[in-house]
């Protein structure tokens, strides 16, 4: 019912768009599209995050072998 | 302290703090300055790899010493994976400073006293890792390279924090210039660069404490040989 709730949302936000062709400023798209930015950065970031954490836990199974 | 090393409340935190200030640091509205414009977003991401770099390399000193009071290799261990990680995030912050100059200043380096000196510095710690790798015997190694990291830190923080700010210099805070915090810097900006500062410290001091765990691992496989 959610999922069903969220298409008819992004439906509803796509046929927004081409109605009014002019004004394309969903959140993403506005300042300049600055957000698409920071998620990429965040993305990046949080992959690295991600990343740091699995060595951290490999790390702990070879202490525990120890 | 070492069961520090293994928690990961910390790690969370200063994940957290770090993905905080990447949304809040482009969005949050800064002053409007000429020549900086929206670069001094730049400060809650260039000036947090010295912040890092300083904090490391001072744990490194705190381990030398306490290396040469106590002799147990482990501190030998923390002290060069310290300056290890160190040395990354000094390459960050100097290579994030070129371009933020190159587009501020002119040029990626244009010898400004700022920039010559932390390249000294910069070859101050690569002389310690060679002093490191050129010594064979262990506790030789240990002891040379504790006492040499002992008193590189201060030349260091003499060259980035002391002499630039004698002579005329275009980075903030050098030379009469005034720093960032004094009058560019508002309570805005505040709110994201300092948790970036204590983000990207315990970012660094995680990678050193990791780089530190494997550096173990080796360390008693290459004795049980």
């Amino acid at each position: 019912m959610k999922k069903l709730g969220l298409l008819a949302l992004t439906l509803f936000c796509g046929l927004g768009a081409f109605a009014q062709p002019v004004e394309m400023a969903d959140k993403m798209r506005s300042s300049g599209q600055i957000y698409v930015v920071i998620a990429t950065v965040a993305i990046v970031f949080a992959g690295l995050a991600v990343y740091l954490f699995a060595m951290d836990r490999r790390l702990k199974k070879l202490e525990k072998q120890d | 302290m070492m069961k520090f090393i293994y928690q990961s409340w910390w790690k969370i935190g200063a994940v957290v703090l770090i993905i905080y200030t990447i949304i809040a640091g482009f969005l949050i509205p800064v002053p409007a300055l000429p020549i900086l414009h929206e670069t001094i977003r730049n400060v809650y991401f260039h000036v947090p790899m010295w912040m890092a770099m300083f904090v490391v390399f001072g744990i490194s000193v705190v381990y030398s010493i306490k290396y040469l009071s106590t002799g147990k290799e482990e501190y030998d261990l923390v002290a060069i994976e310290s300056v290890n990680t160190g040395v990354f995030f000094y390459v960050l912050g100097l290579l994030s400073g070129m371009l933020w100059a190159r587009f501020t200043w002119g040029e990626f380096w244009s010898n400004d006293p700022k920039q010559n000196s932390a390249a000294i510095a910069f070859l101050l710690y690569c002389a310690y890792l060679v002093l490191r790798n050129s010594i064979d015997e262990e506790q030789k190694r240990a002891r040379i390279s504790a006492i040499y990291n002992i008193f590189a830190f201060p030349v260091m923080v003499v060259l980035l924090f002391i002499l630039p700010r004698m002579t005329d210099s275009l980075h903030p805070g050098n030379g009469g210039n005034p720093a960032f915090g004094k009058y560019d810097m508002d309570n805005m900006m505040r709110a994201v660069f300092y948790p970036a500062c204590i983000g990207w410290i315990f970012i660094a001091i995680w990678i050193a404490t990791l780089r530190y765990r494997i550096r173990l691992i080796e360390n008693k496989n290459l004795t049980s040989i």
